[in-house]
């Protein structure tokens, strides 16, 4: 029964939504693919590249595990097996975990605070292109034999020219060098994203925590990334131009590179956990139906880690001779990142405790699925984490396969469970489409069952005193039977990533059905069609409180003013996100790839020829002078039309 | 002073370690050493404490998941808060207990030795340089990849290295301590059971890190005197003429460039001191038992078992190599 009123402002509605498409319009093609700025169409390649590497690291470990499937094994000699093991390490680090969690969060974090893209689109397109030429390149380099050969933590003087001679661990460092830059640029916008571009009414205390994870974990990449850079460039220029920061021979010191590089490793660590976090009170609320317990402390916890994992890189030196009582000192750092992880366990068991239940078709839906092996697996290994913190302790099973066990522990069960757990749970709104839960419980499954065979018996082995980093063993040790077990559970692992790889094929291949609410979750992401459209939010949402979806009959209140015919973003204050100012956001743009592609060359020239930095640097500015002239056609916002809003 | 974990049953780790044919020789739970057992004690306060915490977790998660839901504005979340407060007090109360503990092990690990023996291990790609020092000069001696030490006394050992940097792992007997270029570290070692044991490089050395094993023989004060006397003896002279003319050909060929035999003039330093090598156990750091098959097998190449390895092979005639493993063999 429409009255004609009602068709006036259907017929205003279309016409607002048309003007918007207009305008948020990638240009058609390919072009348009080269040039987006879009966000969402940025996240969905900076995810899938990262889980491609994914897989090429974890096809690496099985290789690796082949070999040491029995002692002496000649499967491959320690050449190759050097090189796997150290860009098995470094892919996963650099190319995979962090890069990863950073591409979920550029895809979730805008439609979460409700803005109409992230802060810095091009900036944002720059560092996908920066961290996929880094990767092509590394890959590369590995595939013709240059990959890195002195593990993912290239310790020096191992590294050096003399031991390392030859290009692997220049482009190794040069990895380092791409992939830092990708993450410092999209911890930047997250910040400014999180800091400014929130839904009015979405005060501090109303964000929601994986937005808060995010950007607490930015904050440390801001802080934590400069250090590695400054370490791999140090070990450039030794092997390049002869300087000598770590030769001891000449005054340098090799320890100078452990206390860089984990002065950045350490809170990597976090870097990769906190935001997993974030996906599991996320996962964690919605399927409990309701807010998660305990917010205050939840984002207290957050920032405690963040803060707390820079204290602690020591206690991956215990083994290096420092004073004790400087140990000590980083054993009691250690230890106290087990109150604010133990804060956060009891939180989501309360959330869940006094929750209800939501299933998905009389079952534990595949995200939670995910969340719960997420609890079984991460306690275990930060447990096994504070005894490492333990110095007497440590310096017995340091470096042996107990740490190996540990590190898996925590990183799979603690960050990769909860990513894919997350993966399945944002699917929908990435991508239009519902991943199969039955495939996902297998994938589960397998997925645990393998990781246990293959891990737990590592605790085992590193307490029977094997060392890491070794491509063979001999027989008589003990170690035979715990590393076969080791290797068929690898295989069941591979199997498991290989069943989430067919489940996501097979789901994009399907017609677009996803209701744009699938899980009935509170947060502001839901409220958009899935996938959304190119402008995310019609009119700007207003918020009234932490979970603005909940109860689902309430409508989601808008505010109007944004112009709809140019790219307009709503700027707000940090604390109380009371509307500022609007602020033009940038057209797409074909700069951005130029600028890293020249910059690309600089990098990779700089391998071979110190010029390249200072000559290198000349295509490079003009890339980015052309990328930030301003354009007539584009007058500044704001001023004037500050009132507007 | 061997201790073995008492929560041991507690893990599947002992089905595993029972199969695995409960190596004793390089095991951080069966330890023989205070050094090791002081570290052991660590190990199992920490399992009393983390695996019920452990259980206790995932007991609380599986309640959680089978509790009926709360109806609707019923949830007791003071309550929760106050049980979130008194979980933070029991975990950093446990935390402090491990604080403690770890603080108090860690002195007791470094104390001043007494009296101790003085030993300093040089690491090299990929072997150990073992040196006994005294202050008498006619009392020092080297050997390589092969460590004794007397039972119940305290050792000293310094720890450097000739290249890039390793760690030294005898985990019966201790922790580990990295070995670095440009740098000197120490530890004491205090094994309190005779027999052997074995060590491993444990810091990622380049390509033969795999093989890169040292022997420790601990062993009573009188065993330990005559073997030290042993090695301060020159070994004596090759008896049969093959082993005259291995000596020949040992002292003229590229074998002298880089090894040393006391009492001759072969004193190269780039590789293991050759002076005993027949009275020890294995060949190579650890890569192959002793005898003379495996020796002549390895001076013919070594980069078969040991890819990488910086001992090259030798072009050597069949003959001259049975001449210098006949040498060899007499290095007792």
């Amino acid at each position: 029964m429409n009255t004609p009123i009602d068709d006036i402002e259907t017929g205003q509605a279309q016409a607002r939504r048309e003007a918007l498409e207009r305008t948020w319009a990638d240009r058609p093609g390919f072009i348009g693919w080269l040039t987006t700025v879009d966000h969402k169409r940025i996240a969905h390649r900076y995810v899938a590249t990262a889980l491609v590497f994914f897989m090429i690291g974890g096809a690496l470990a099985l290789l690796m595990r082949i070999q040491l499937a029995k002692p002496e094994n000649s499967f491959m000699g320690p050449d190759r097996y050097n090189q796997l093991f150290s860009m098995h390490g470094s892919a996963m680090m650099f190319l995979f975990a962090v890069p990863v969690m950073e591409a979920v969060a550029v895809f979730v974090v805008p439609l979460m605070v409700g803005a109409r893209n992230i802060a810095f689109p091009r900036l944002n397109a720059f560092s996908y292109w920066v961290y996929l030429f880094g990767g092509v390149m590394i890959f590369t380099a590995f595939f013709l034999d240059v990959g890195p050969e002195a593990g993912w933590t290239a310790y020096v003087p191992l590294s050096s020219s003399d031991f390392s001679p030859g290009k692997r661990t220049d482009f190794w460092a040069q990895m380092i060098t791409f992939t830092e830059v990708a993450a410092l640029c999209i911890a930047v916008e997250i910040v400014a994203t999180v800091m400014a571009m929130r839904a009015p009414g979405m005060t501090l205390a109303r964000i929601p925590l994986f937005a808060w994870s995010m950007f607490v974990t930015s904050l440390m990449v801001i802080f934590a990334m400069p250090a590695v850079m400054l370490a791999s460039t140090f070990l450039i220029a030794d092997r390049l131009v002869g300087t000598h920061f770590y030769n001891a021979g000449e005054g340098g010191d090799a320890l100078l590179w452990q206390h860089l590089f984990w002065f950045f490793g350490h809170p990597e660590v976090y870097i990769i956990f906190l935001p997993a976090l974030g996906m599991i009170s996320e996962i964690v609320q919605t399927f409990s139906r309701r807010p998660v317990f305990g917010y205050t402390a939840m984002v207290l916890a957050l920032m405690a880690t963040g803060f707390l994992a820079f204290g602690l890189w020591v206690h991956h030196m215990f083994a290096t001779g420092l004073p004790p009582l400087g140990n000590s000192f980083y054993t009691a750092a250690s230890m106290m990142i087990a109150i604010p992880s133990g804060a956060q366990i009891f939180c989501w068991i309360a959330t869940i405790w006094t929750g209800r239940k939501a299933l998905v078709a009389g079952r534990i839906a595949t995200p939670m699925l995910f969340v719960l092996g997420f609890f079984a697996l991460f306690v275990l290994g930060g447990l096994t984490g504070v005894m490492l913190a333990s110095v007497p302790l440590d310096q017995q099973v340091h470096d042996s396969y107990f740490v190996v066990a540990h590190f898996h522990y925590v990183l799979i069960g603690g960050a990769v469970f909860p990513l894919m757990g997350a993966l399945h749970y944002w699917f929908p709104k990435m991508s239009g489409r519902q991943l199969s839960e039955r495939l996902g419980r297998w994938q589960f499954w397998l997925f645990f069952i393998g990781f246990n065979v293959t891990f737990f018996p590592m605790h085992i082995l590193g307490l029977m005193g094997m060392p890491r980093r070794v491509y063979t063993y001999p027989s008589g040790l003990g170690w035979e039977l715990p590393n076969l077990i080791a290797s068929i559970g690898s295989w069941i692992v591979g199997l498991s990533v290989l069943l989430f790889a067919i489940n996501v094929i097979r789901t994009l291949c399907r017609p677009r059905s996803a209701p744009d609410n699938p899980w009935g979750a509170p947060d502001l992401l839901w409220s958009v069609s899935s996938p959304p459209p190119a402008y995310n939010f019609e009119e700007v949402p207003v918020v009234g409180g932490r979970e603005p979806l909940w109860p689902a009959d309430r409508p989601l209140q808008v505010m109007t003013g944004l112009s709809h015919v140019r790219r307009e973003a709503l700027l707000t204050t940090t604390m109380d996100a009371i509307p500022a100012t609007r602020w033009a956001l940038p057209d797409p743009g074909i700069w951005p790839l130029w600028s890293a592609i020249a910059l690309t060359v600089l990098f990779i020239w700089s391998i071979f020829n110190p010029w390249g930095v200072v000559l290198g640097a000349i295509p490079f500015a003009v890339a980015a002078t052309i990328w930030f002239w301003p354009k007539r056609s584009q007058p500044s916002l704001g001023g004037a039309n500050e009132r507007d809003c | 002073m061997m201790r073995t974990s008492p929560l041991r049953w507690l893990l599947p780790a002992v089905a595993m370690l029972a199969a695995g044919g409960c190596n004793r020789v390089q095991s951080v739970l069966l330890s023989s050493g205070d050094q090791a057992s002081a570290a052991g004690g660590i190990w199992n306060l920490m399992l009393w404490v983390c695996v019920p915490i452990y259980v206790f977790v995932l007991i609380a998660l599986a309640l959680a998941m089978r509790r009926r839901p709360t109806p609707a504005g019923t949830t007791r979340d003071r309550a929760i808060g106050r049980g979130l407060a008194a979980w933070l007090a029991l975990v950093g109360a446990l935390l402090t207990v491990l604080v403690t503990a770890s603080f108090l092990v860690d002195r007791r690990i470094n104390r001043v030795a007494v009296a101790p023996l003085q030993i300093r291990v040089t690491a090299h790609q990929w072997w150990w340089d073992i040196q006994y020092l005294d202050p008498d000069v006619s009392k020092r001696f080297s050997t390589a990849n092969e460590l004794h030490l007397p039972v119940d006394r305290d050792t000293r050992i310094e720890l450097a290295s000739a290249d890039v940097i390793h760690s030294f792992w005898v985990p019966s007997l201790s922790g580990k301590l990295d070995l670095i270029p440009g740098r000197t570290n120490a530890m004491t070692l205090t094994p309190r059971r005779v027999g052997w044991y074995r060590g491993q490089c444990a810091e990622f050395c380049g390509l033969q890190h795999a093989h890169m094993a040292l022997d420790v023989r601990v062993d009573n004060a009188a065993g330990f005197a005559a073997w030290r006397a042993q090695q301060l003896a020159a070994p004596q002279l090759p008896l049969s003429g093959a082993a005259l003319a291995g000596e020949h050909l040992f002292e003229s060929s590229a074998c002298a460039m880089c090894h040393a035999v006391a009492g001759t003039i072969a004193g190269g330093h780039g590789g293991p001191d050759l002076t005993h090598l027949a009275s020890r156990r294995m060949l190579a750091a650890g890569t192959w038992p002793m005898d003379r098959d495996h020796l002549d097998r390895w001076i013919a190449d070594p980069q078969k078992p040991k890819p990488g390895a910086l001992m090259p092979a030798v072009p050597l005639d069949p003959r001259d190599r049975a001449a210098i493993d006949d040498y060899l063999m007499g290095l007792r």
